[in-house]
């Protein structure tokens, strides 16, 4: 809730109606619908991939990760699974962190998180495909 | 920051328990919240013992006879006693709903009878409801129309008119948005789904021509997304409405406009 002294002789309709309507929202709810609908074949093809994988060496599954379609997918389950954890840890801070400065500070920390680790992920998948 | 316990000067404390006229056979007890904003003292719960013997089937029948009999300054919302307007909505073992459409007979042991959950208190079952009937009034609950006036009904087909059932039923009793952890959390901003379900009526009513004016005021990321559809709403419906859906179907409307 707002400070009593910032609103204290506001009428409750101008509180009610605040700074208005951002115009926004749908694109954050409807990519956190895709990005989870495309996670459902990707992780499975993920997981089973591993699970196939297990016992193998080291050779084996750099071999594996130089393949085309395993870094075109890996790299779309990269994007996928950063976009919709940033998507989706955004609203809980916004339900739950009420401080205008520290809701700030998370917000914008999250976004350059979740971006630097997805970079970080791709360039490591790029490197073990072309260099490795 | 979510509160998840009471400020100290919030917390209950047991208060009084008044004792059932000697020769009542049939008891039942009711743990109801009080607070008084002229003492500034904790609210405290009494326990009141009604001899169900001589009382109607109702919860609200039962403060009633509370208030006439017992403890009269007992305070509480009421008017119509059979579900149409909406004032004696509170928390009733458990769960929100209306005292006059609520039997004594569905609840097990004490009957534990709080305000609406997490909107400020007036004095005892009686909240303060201004801030979201100010929130009622900033999705314009009425017709809107640029075509002039005709010189009768607007005509609706029984198809476009069966599309209000399930909306225009709704009392604005707000048990649904005090049963919204979202509501309880985002209130100054989130709209709350008894709010949504008005703003959907219109917008899902044919004679309307703002629909998409509607549209634009409610696409935030506060007043209509802090819905996580988690359903307390519906299922806490006296009038057994469901306003998850409305929001759903609005939530549709604004991907299908994009």
């Amino acid at each position: 809730m707002a400070g009593r002294d910032e609103n204290a002789l506001r009428s409750h309709l101008g509180r009610a109606r605040g700074l208005g309507s951002a115009h926004e929202g749908l694109h954050h709810w409807w990519a956190q619908r895709l990005t989870a609908l495309a996670l459902i074949p990707l992780s499975l093809w993920f997981v089973a991939s591993v699970v196939c994988m297990a016992g193998a060496d080291y050779a084996a599954v750099s071999q594996w990760l130089s393949q085309p379609f395993t870094v075109g997918a890996l790299s779309l389950t990269i994007l996928a699974v950063f976009y919709h954890a940033v998507l989706g840890l955004q609203v809980v801070i916004e339900d739950y962190i009420h401080g205008k400065a520290l809701k700030l500070v998370l917000l914008v920390g999250l976004q350059f998180a979740g971006f630097g680790l997805a970079a970080a992920a791709i360039v490591s998948l790029l490197v073990i495909a072309f260099a490795g | 920051m979510a509160e998840l316990t009471l400020p100290a000067n919030s917390k209950p404390v047991t208060g009084k328990t008044w004792k059932a006229a000697a020769g009542a056979k049939n008891i039942r007890n009711f743990r109801i919240y009080r607070w008084d904003p002229d003492t500034g003292a904790n609210p405290r719960i009494d326990t009141y013992e009604v001899d169900l013997d001589t009382c109607g089937p109702m919860i609200l029948d039962a403060i009633i006879k509370i208030k006439n009999e017992i403890d009269s300054t007992l305070t509480f919302r009421r008017s119509c006693r059979e579900g149409v307007c909406g004032s004696c909505a509170m928390n009733i073992d458990g769960t929100n709903t209306l005292a006059c459409t609520k039997f004594i007979a569905e609840v097990k042991g004490d009957v534990k009878i709080y305000p609406l959950p997490h909107m400020p208190v007036v004095k005892d079952l009686v909240p303060d409801l201004t801030h979201i009937f100010a929130q009622y009034e900033t999705i314009e609950p009425w017709l809107k129309s640029d075509t002039p006036p005709q010189t009768r009904e607007r005509l609706q087909t029984p198809e476009e008119r069966a599309k209000l059932d399930g909306l225009w039923e709704c009392i604005l009793c707000f048990s649904c948005s005090t049963s919204c952890p979202s509501y309880w959390w985002n209130g100054d901003r989130y709209l709350g789904p008894a709010i949504l379900l008005q703003a959907y009526r219109f917008i899902a009513d044919s004679r309307d021509e703002a629909t998409g004016e509607r549209l634009d005021a409610l696409e935030d990321p506060f007043r209509l997304y802090r819905c996580h559809t988690i359903m307390n709403c519906t299922k806490t419906c006296p009038k057994g409405l469901n306003p998850a859906k409305a929001i759903g179907e609005i939530k549709k409307l604004m991907v299908e406009r994009r």
